[in-house]
């Protein structure tokens, strides 16, 4: 029978815009003395002060609490979000991160004063090349699809320095959904490239598409249905041979550090979410990071400034020709990438590999444990998520978002819902490797009883969420008539 | 190992459910020819009292580590961070959720950002603001892409060469392989953008100007609209101080059809150049074809006021190739960052740090002016300017870093040959009449 579930009643405070609770004359900050002259500018110049909410210091303090207790966070929960990898974000990371000799450090201080900020950067580049068994790596994208971007400008930087740009790229639909409009950004035409019946690749197809007009291919491995490209090294050779070359999006590498090196089967360039594998909090949408690792032979394109290591000293780099050029004011996320670093000397050779292993048990042991209560279109052996749908609910009238919204009351964030597009309806569950035994058993749980209440009393999910602060809401209506300011 | 929970008894039972006979045998749809033979070669794993002790030494190799004067801006403002910023936005219902799918969950993100975007169109003067970018450079390099598709007859951008050098390089980057160009529009001996230069220009889809520009001048933007207009192009404007609309005359007073901006000075620390937080506005009529997220006010099926995600046909994950932009992450912790910051300085905070801000860069340029500096330019600015050094000034300078963690002035020979000996300065807030005091001595 069910256990205790998570989620329970509880108060829940309103709180109105923060400028709803402005009154003139109230001030949240202590105003520096002035100790020199006023120097008015002139009126020409200026303008009204910006209307912003006046506040005092408790009103700004529980404006903020209120709001967050409206939210659910990996702290709060289970947060089995597929392809989005929402691990534990381990404080000592945020520790490591706001030390002053970091946080404080300006960007154009210059080489001789940031030495610990650039041997930081060099030596997560060498980290990184080394799960990912790649030659080189640059930290500046500031996002996945800014990696994504910074590395199909790289196969575009290539391509025109053979001599010949080429105008498609190839796209499996097991893909991330950022793919075609990255390939989009270097006027690459997008060509769909259909999956087989296993749910992987197929070398034959590749073989029938793949031409001196492609530029390349892009693949997510595991793809988005959780499974290992089996064929990913024919699949590379393939396309090698037409010249072309292979992308990695590397947003699933959570499901094989110290199992497969990407940059040792054949792909040529590889995005990381430093974000997502290497245990940086999410922010509620970012920032996050989106270093690209390349071979050898795609080095010379990598973006400016590069970081280099002169006998003990580090330095920026920019006298690189064939560069794609700069991809960020600065140098990327530097905030983001001190919390992978402490990560990765956290958890050590072992300890990641260990991570990626126990992700995929987590992931193996949901799809077994509710395989007879879901559908699950591709019964195979998955990496570190699975994808079910909801063809098991349609005879009583229930869809995917209606067991996702009532997961909530259970007290869980849902997992991904109608992605991939390849399966109808999907619910694509990623438990990451920090999830209990007990807490995935409470979700398993969770699951098989909003499955009962789907045939015995559906309008239990179909008028769910009753417990969050607020329930469905009218997206059609927000999008028809949009109100984006206050 | 701490973040992970399994005993060998859990592994076992989960291994049995899963028909494995180990956690090797969970990899087997994975052929041997890919996998890894021998390992990751990484260093021993730290515990977290190792891991302090490695960390602080190399914070300790950056001289901010020590607290420093810092007199250079150009894109990271050293401004104060009030206590409660970094405490509430550390909370972790912020700071480990997801980007909002599931709203009825993330009405705190939700309505966090929603007042964002109202109080940056409110610092602006827009309409719309964005949910937030990486950074000015990325915001800026879209704001170029909007306007080429806008106006598609046209393949270029003309664009100061008084916006950041970076910004520009990003720009570049962004519109090269797409076949695009960005034409410069050069400065004029005032340290102007060169009004009669951009007039002279054909076939451009969108003009940008920064203003306060590179060299800390303020623009005449209402001149650079009229000829946008004339041209029958979109007038884009970008900024790197934020703190500066608490005093000056708002872009979209000027009719700005895009703006694009850095927003780290809003209580977010400078952490060697990012994450910072691009901010992106519009006007109305360009809604549709803005990139990114944007929130909305909406109601749920009870009628209670809410918010979601909204105008999502516009993103890469329904419109896929056909997307305004491929973003899919932003920068939405700091974009919550800067609302709380504004909500906390409020009305009569920013203006008078603003305020603070000028006085001290107009106390620091005279003083250093009295000690030999010359003062190149006559324009009005905010909180950067340029001054022409005395020759012996790059040893004294080299010298007050290594003694004194002063950064006095950026060195603009890099970015702009020509200016030999001349440096942007930059005063905030956080530095004191004594300490501008004591600079102007030591380099006297």
């Amino acid at each position: 029978m069910m256990t205790q579930r998570p989620g329970t009643k509880g108060l829940i405070f309103n709180e109105p815009n923060v400028w709803n609770k402005s009154r003139e004359g109230r001030c949240a900050i202590s105003l520096p003395k002035a100790d020199v002259e006023r120097s008015p500018m002139d009126p020409a110049l200026t303008g009204d002060a910006p209307d912003l909410p006046q506040l005092s210091e408790l009103d700004v303090v529980r404006h903020y609490t209120r709001l967050s207790q409206w939210n659910f966070g990996v702290d709060s929960g289970m947060y089995p979000l597929g392809s989005c990898t929402m691990k534990y974000n381990p404080k000592t990371n945020e520790v490591q991160a706001a030390r002053q000799g970091f946080a404080g450090a300006h960007p154009l201080a210059g080489d001789d004063c940031s030495q610990g900020a650039l041997r930081l950067m060099y030596d997560l580049e060498q980290y990184l090349a080394e799960i990912t068994g790649f030659d080189a790596v640059t930290l500046q994208p500031a996002a996945g699809a800014h990696g994504e971007l910074a590395g199909m400008l790289i196969i575009h930087a290539y391509h025109a320095k053979q001599g010949r740009q080429r105008s498609k790229i190839l796209i499996p639909d097991t893909a991330h959904g950022t793919n075609p409009a990255s390939a989009t950004l270097c006027g690459y035409k997008s060509i769909n490239l259909k999956s087989g019946p296993k749910g992987i690749l197929e070398p034959e197809a590749v073989a029938a598409i793949m031409d001196e007009d492609t530029a390349g291919i892009m693949i997510t491995n595991p793809n988005t249905l959780g499974l290992f490209e089996e064929n990913i090294k024919e699949i590379c050779e393939i396309v090698h041979a037409k010249g072309g070359l292979v992308y990695g999006d590397g947003a699933n590498m959570n499901a094989i550090m110290g199992v497969v090196k990407p940059g040792k089967v054949g792909i040529d360039v590889l995005h990381l979410n430093l974000h997502k594998t290497f245990s940086t909090p999410h922010g509620g949408g970012g920032p996050g990071s989106g270093p690209v690792a390349v071979t050898k032979e795609l080095m010379p394109f990598l973006p400016i400034p590069r970081v280099e290591k002169d006998l003990d000293t580090f330095k920026f780099v920019t006298d690189c020709p064939d560069s794609i050029g700069r991809l960020h004011t600065f140098y990327g996320h530097f905030g983001v990438m001190v919390k992978a670093y402490a990560y990765i000397l956290t958890m050590g050779a072992q300890g990641l590999l260990n991570a990626s292993r126990l992700a995929v048990l987590n992931a193996n042991y949901i799809k077994e444990s509710l395989k007879k209560t879901l559908n699950l279109p591709y019964d195979r052996p998955c990496m570190h998520e699975c994808v079910f749908n909801d063809a098991n609910q349609q005879p009583h009238h229930i869809t995917t978002m209606d067991m996702a919204k009532r997961l909530l009351d259970y007290g869980f964030h849902p997992p991904t819902v109608y992605f991939p597009l390849v399966v109808d309806g999907s619910f694509m569950v990623e438990p990451t490797e920090t999830e209990s035994k007990e807490d995935i058993d409470q979700f398993i749980d969770a699951v098989k009883a909003i499955a009962r209440e789907a045939e015995t009393d559906p309008e239990k999910l179909t008028r769910a969420p009753v417990l969050p602060k607020v329930t469905r809401l009218d997206e059609v209506a927000a999008a028809r008539k949009p109100c984006l300011r206050g | 190992m701490r973040y992970l929970p399994h005993t060998q008894e859990d592994i076992q039972k989960m291994l049995t459910v899963a028909g494995c006979s180990s956690l090797d045998d969970l990899f087997k749809t994975i052929p041997d020819a890919v996998k890894v033979k021998d390992g990751l070669n990484l260093p021993e794993p730290l515990s977290e009292w190792e891991l302090n002790d490695h960390m602080e030494n190399l914070a300790s190799q950056n001289i901010a580590c020590k607290g420093y004067t810092c007199l250079i801006g150009a894109g990271s403002y050293d401004h104060y961070i009030p206590a409660i910023i970094p405490y509430l936005v550390s909370r972790s219902e912020f700071a480990t959720a997801y980007t909002p799918y599931q709203p009825e969950v993330s009405q705190g993100t939700l309505q966090g950002i929603y007042e964002f975007q109202t109080m940056v169109t409110d610092l602006l003067g827009m309409d719309i603001a964005t949910a937030s970018h990486y950074d000015c450079g990325t915001a800026l390099a879209e704001c170029a892409l909007i306007a080429l598709r806008k106006n598609r007859k046209a393949d270029k951008i003309a664009v100061s060469d008084l916006v950041h050098p970076s910004h520009r390089q990003v720009i570049d980057t962004y519109l090269n392989p797409a076949g695009y160009e960005m034409v410069l529009i050069p400065h004029t001996q005032d340290g102007l953008t060169d009004i009669a230069a951009l007039e002279a220009m054909d076939g451009i889809a969108g003009v940008a100007i920064q203003s306060p520009n590179f060299f800390g001048h303020i623009e005449d933007l209402a001149g650079f609209k009229k000829i946008a207009d004339d041209k029958k192009c979109l007038f884009i404007t970008s900024f790197t101080e934020a703190l500066a609309w608490g005093l000056l005359k708002k872009p979209g007073s000027f009719g700005a059809d895009l703006v694009a901006g850095e927003g780290q000075s809003l209580g977010i620390s400078k952490s060697f150049g990012g994450p910072g937080l691009g901010l992106l506005a519009g006007t109305s009529k360009l809604m549709r074809d803005l990139p990114g997220r944007l929130v909305g006010r909406t109601k749920d099926a009870n009628g209670e006021d809410g918010y979601v995600l909204t105008l999502s046909t516009r993103e890469q994950h329904i419109r896929r190739e056909k997307a305004s932009s491929n973003i899919c992450s932003n920068n939405g912790l700091n974009a919550m960052t800067a609302a709380m910051y504004l909500s906390t300085i409020g009305k009569i905070g920013i203006r008078e740090i603003a305020q603070l801000n000028h006085d001290k860069a107009v106390y620091l340029k005279s003083v250093l002016a009295d000690a030999g500096f010359e003062p190149v330019f006559d324009q009005p600015f905010f909180n950067e300017f340029v001054m022409k050094a005395p020759k012996n000034f790059k040893q004294k300078r080299a010298d007050l870093i290594n003694r004194q963690c002063v950064f006095a002035g950026l060195d603009l020979a890099p970015y702009y040959p020509e200016l030999n000996d001349h440096y942007l300065f930059c005063a905030t807030e956080k530095v004191s009449k004594q300490q501008m005091d004591q600079l102007a001595k030591e380099v006297a």
